[in-house]
């Protein structure tokens, strides 16, 4: 693949072409803010956060979507260059609910890094702010637009990765935000609450429901493990506080998954804790479960499996495997079946 | 024979299945196939009718149809005129539709062909009279005819309207002259020659070095080079072309597309074939906003007739092009005129902008390569193919070749369309063209290029009227408005107005637009109500170079412009509503006191008998005085006083 050379505040980058100057001043250990890019998605160019200066070129060019040019001069701490960053946190600043202090993404929140990091307030503009219900309808997501910086992830992550298209951009100018069909509520959507939006909202506009107020970003201890639900191996962190299971995000680094998660791995976590979960064997004696060892129950089974070979064949017994165990699993189910039942009477619940 | 177009005889082979490139020909000049006086003669009858020669006793009343005149009621004079040519029994007269004449504030407007007698203002009540005097007896009615603002004087023909005298009609040629839903009148009047032409003698390459050498620059607002854009589209790889024209026309104020559509549609048609056959498209769309019924009508019934004679279609006049147009009407938001948010649009997307690069012409419709241009630019097309380049770039500037239509509006005394030739000087535009400022009122600025462009002052006016110069002064050609602005016009106001708008219409993709033009018009409007403070130059100008320097789409990057140039030629008027609360154009209301001028009060009373809130306090025959403190500046007292003495200070 063909290469080219460019010089990023005076240092000089080879990368291979069709790179963006983003991407290659990353490369060379340059940041630039961004908002809306995402490199798992496509790039609209809208926050303008991540404008550089380029010389020869008109304007300021957004370099998540510029690629990058050999022999281009590109400055990115250039005054206008910060001016012009600066501006775009001022405005987004200026029509922003001013609610750090209770907001669930404090610690987290791009808007909030970037703020602090240019030293930006948010009193350079006292004019209109958009007023928005909370959308409140779901178990899983609070979608608080007043917070919502239009950087469309939410909208492209949905189409982009899920497929669902739940969102679109409705309205015009100042008013837009990215709405539901018909701008209903979630509930009222055909969301699926896959929490696939949440997960790469920079702001506190979209949060996990179940998370709010159980502890702030930097009290969680975030521990990555598999999903406990099906086969697919989904990974995700689960956010520990206190030794309790209080959350769970997406781990980009899930090589399975991904960010993405379905909504019982995402929210579907409070059995861990629920009193009504059980953590020993039962087993039912004189009408009544009663607990036992894991010993006990597995001998048990193992006594009734033998004895009904026994009397009747291996043919009287059927094993139905599941959807949640591994293909390992599911492989040693279909041995144990044959091998030790001594029958073929097997089926998963995939195929129902 | 009732069409130019069908066959004259069984012996004419022309068919829809058997094209040939004749077929124009055959039709005006032949016929061609086969040799016959009396099919000639039916021909030359046919053609004599619409294009009239002085010494033939036949006649043409055309009756504008276009949006201005049918709105002022034409249609009334159309059918009027029907029966009462029809009932006095003149023969020899045809009485019919045009297109738009672009001077509308005259309409409705009826022409008498051959002479070219112009009347407006006409009423169906009139039309008895031009049948019974005009038609009947050659006497001309007088009370008709236009007068001119500044001499007073009535021109009785056409071609010695000042408004139309320093124009250079060569798009808008056609509109006001044939019917523009008829296909055979746009042949008669030389119509396809270009294509035709294209298609016999040129290779696609050799269109496009046409095209480059006419100097043909984008009328859509940026200006961008023609020849290149096709060229760019030609070299693009890709299995499937499209043409696209740009007919969304979103500038307030600007009529000048959707009067070629209305007027001269073939025009259009004929730019986007030849463009289709030197990029190699085979489809196109022409979007026009849902808001132009008409033009959208009369534009269909164009691509009709021209598929139905084998102009639009497959294997156009034998030369093995195919090519096939559709209209797409949009919604009408100004983004949507912005190429890529267009495309989107026709994709039936939410009309936003995408990034470019990459531009349209490597990935645009359905990301295939696409040739995107204005209306105006493909109708300049079909004459540059006719006779050539070179005689297209003899007119004009050195960088700015042809003509260009502009919507003239605002303070002047004749408003309306006026096609003249690049480099004419503004002042020629408003003084002559324009007729000067109406109201005996001084002229104060003028806004070229909507809500995109910036203003010009009175230093300005001899200014040549091209791209380049336009750039440099802070203002842009954009789609060709022009309002312009007397001495009772605030500038601070109207830099609100426009951000007004462009607020309204940013589509929010982007925060410096989104966002930005929000702020700016929250500061211009705290400004005209008094409340600006010290700073607010300083931070209106720090924030319209972050809007422009950083927005995605030219709307965003050119929103700041009439600010901008409202501050480069206007910025005491900005620091007399900051810092002396003091609007001295009088239009802020929050800035303006009612005051009489005790030198003129006669004490009539008329004044207090009339303010609504009790605020004028005076004897009878005593000299007034407005309480302001009770005064709400509703303006009734200086409405009302005969003598002047009421002003505001
Ligand atoms: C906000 C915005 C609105 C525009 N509106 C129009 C329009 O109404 N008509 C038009 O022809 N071009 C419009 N343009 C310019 C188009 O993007 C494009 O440059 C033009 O249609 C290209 O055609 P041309 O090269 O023939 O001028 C607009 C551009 C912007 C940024
Ligand atoms: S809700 Fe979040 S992800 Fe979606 S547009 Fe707003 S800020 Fe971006
Ligand atoms: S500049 Fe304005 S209209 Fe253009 S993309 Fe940005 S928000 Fe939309």
């Amino acid at each position: 693949m063909s290469e080219v050379t460019i010089t990023i505040d005076g240092q000089e980058v080879t990368v291979p072409a069709g790179t963006t100057v983003l991407q290659a001043a990353r490369m060379a250990g340059i940041e630039i803010p961004t908002l809306c890019h995402d490199p798992e998605l496509t790039s609209p160019g809208a926050c303008r956060l991540c404008v550089v200066e380029i010389e020869g070129m008109r304007n300021l060019p957004a370099s998540c979507v510029t690629t990058a040019g050999d022999g281009m001069v590109v400055n990115t701490i250039s005054p206008d260059v910060m001016d012009a960053r600066k501006t775009v946190i001022e405005l987004l600043l200026a029509n922003h609910p001013e609610d750090c202090l209770t907001c669930e993404r404090t610690g987290q929140c791009r808007l909030q890094e970037y703020a602090y990091h240019y030293g930006v307030r948010g009193d350079v503009f006292h004019g209109d702010r958009t007023e928005f219900p909370i959308d409140d309808s779901n178990p899983f997501i609070v979608r608080d637009l007043n917070k919502c910086i239009r950087c469309g992830k939410c909208v492209r992550v949905c189409d982009e990765v899920q497929g669902r298209s739940i969102y679109s951009f409705a309205y015009r100018g100042f008013d837009s935000i990215p709405a539901t069909a018909m701008d209903e509520s979630l509930a009222e959507s055909e969301c699926v609450f896959c929490g696939s939006c949440v997960s790469v909202c920079p702001t506190g506009a979209l949060t996990e429901k179940m998370m709010h107020g159980v502890g702030r970003s930097w009290e969680l201890e975030k521990i990555k493990t598999t999903c406990p639900y099906c086969g697919v191996g989904c990974n995700f962190d689960l956010n520990v506080k206190d030794g309790k299971v209080v959350g769970v995000t997406s781990n980009a680094e899930s090589e399975v998954n991904g960010r993405a998660l379905c909504v019982k791995g995402r929210f579907g976590y409070n059995f861990i804790d629920h009193p009504d979960r059980l953590t020993k064997p039962l087993i039912k004696k004189d009408g009544e479960f009663q607990e036992a060892t894991w010993e006990e129950a597995i001998n048990l089974v193992a006594e009734k499996f033998t004895q009904i070979k026994q009397e009747h064949g291996g043919d009287a017994l059927a094993l139905f495997s599941s959807a949640r165990c591994t293909n390992e699993e599911n492989y040693l189910a279909n041995k144990f079946c044959r091998a030790v039942l001594g029958t073929n009477n097997i089926d998963h619940c995939a195929r129902l | 024979m009732d069409n130019l177009m069908v066959a004259c005889c069984s012996k004419c082979n022309h068919s829809l299945s058997n094209p040939c490139k004749d077929y124009i020909l055959c039709r005006t000049e032949g016929p061609i196939c086969h040799d016959s006086k009396e099919c000639k003669e039916k021909r030359e009858t046919f053609i004599g009718k619409v294009d009239l020669a002085e010494d033939k006793p036949h006649r043409r009343v055309l009756i504008c149809a276009g949006t201005g005149c049918i709105s002022s009621g034409s249609k009334d004079v159309h059918s009027e005129m029907l029966a009462a040519v029809e009932n006095a029994g003149i023969e020899d007269c045809e009485v019919t539709i045009t297109g738009c004449h672009g001077f509308c504030e005259q309409g409705p407007i009826v022409i008498i062909e051959p002479e070219g007698i112009f009347y407006g203002g006409v009423s169906a009540d009139d039309v008895e009279e031009i049948v019974e005097k005009q038609l009947k007896d050659g006497e001309i009615v007088e009370r008709l005819l236009f007068t001119e603002p500044n001499s007073g004087e009535k021109d009785k023909y056409y071609r010695d309207i000042m408004f139309y005298k320093k124009q250079e009609r060569t798009v808008l040629k056609n509109c006001g002259h044939i019917n523009p839903e008829k296909i055979e009148e746009y042949i008669i009047a030389g119509g396809y020659r270009g294509l035709l032409r294209t298609l016999c003698d040129f290779k696609a390459l050799e269109v496009i070095e046409q095209v480059k050498t006419s100097g043909l620059r984008g009328r859509g607002g940026a200006g961008f080079p023609t020849g290149l854009k096709w060229q760019f589209t030609a070299q693009a790889e890709g299995d499937q072309k499209y043409v696209v024209c740009n007919a969304d026309e979103g500038d307030p104020g600007a009529f000048m597309d959707r009067s070629v559509l209305e007027g001269n549609p073939h025009a259009v048609i004929e730019g986007m074939l030849i463009a289709g056959y030197a990029v190699g498209a085979s489809e196109g769309y022409v979007y026009v906003r849902a808001e132009y019924p008409l033009a959208i009508k009369r534009l269909q019934k164009a691509i009709t007739q021209a598929e139905q004679f084998g102009i639009l279609g497959d294997n156009i006049l034998d030369s093995g092009f195919s090519f096939r147009l559709k209209i797409k009407a949009g919604a009408g938001a100004f983004v949507c005129g912005e190429e890529t948010a267009l495309l989107n649009s026709i994709e039936g997307e939410r009309g936003m902008p995408r990034v470019r690069p990459p531009f349209p012409a490597n990935k645009g419709l359905w990301q295939k390569p696409t040739l995107l241009n204005n209306v105006e630019t493909y109708a300049n097309v079909p004459i540059i193919m006719e006779k050539g380049g070179e005689w297209y770039a003899s007119r004009g500037t050195e960088k700015s070749k042809g003509t260009k239509v502009f919507a003239l509006t605002g303070k002047v005394n004749n408003t309306g369309l006026a096609e003249v030739p690049m480099g004419i000087s503004m002042r020629e535009i408003i003084f002559d063209i324009g007729g000067g400022i109406n109201n005996g009122k001084k002229f104060k600025a003028v806004q070229i290029g909507g809500p995109s462009g910036g203003c010009l002052p009175e230093d300005k006016l001899d200014l040549p009227v091209d791209y380049d110069s336009l750039i440099s002064a802070g203002a842009m050609m954009g789609s060709g408005g022009l309002v312009v602005m007397d001495e009772t016009t605030c500038m601070v106001d109207l830099a609100r107005f426009f951000l007004t708008f462009t607020q309204n219409e940013s589509c929010g993709k982007c925060t410096p637009c989104r966002e930005g033009t929000k702020r700016m018009l929250e500061i211009l409007t705290r400004i005209t109500e008094g409340e600006g403070q010290e700073g607010d130059i300083e931070t209106l100008e720090r924030m319209a170079k972050s809007v422009k320097n950083t927005s995605l789409c030219g709307l965003g990057q050119t929103a700041p412009n009439p600010i901008l140039s409202t501050l480069r030629y206007f910025r005491d008027e900005y620091e007399a509503h900051i810092k002396k609360k003091w609007c001295p154009a009088g239009v802020c209301t929050a800035l303006t006191t009612f005051k009489i001028d005790p030198e003129k009060c006669t004490g009539c009373r008329r004044c207090a008998k009339n303010c609504p809130v009790e605020a004028i306090k005076g004897e009878v025959k005593g000299i007034h005085e407005i309480d302001p403190e009770i005064c709400t500046k509703c303006g009734t007292c200086m409405e009302k006083c005969k003598f002047e003495a009421v002003y505001k200070g």
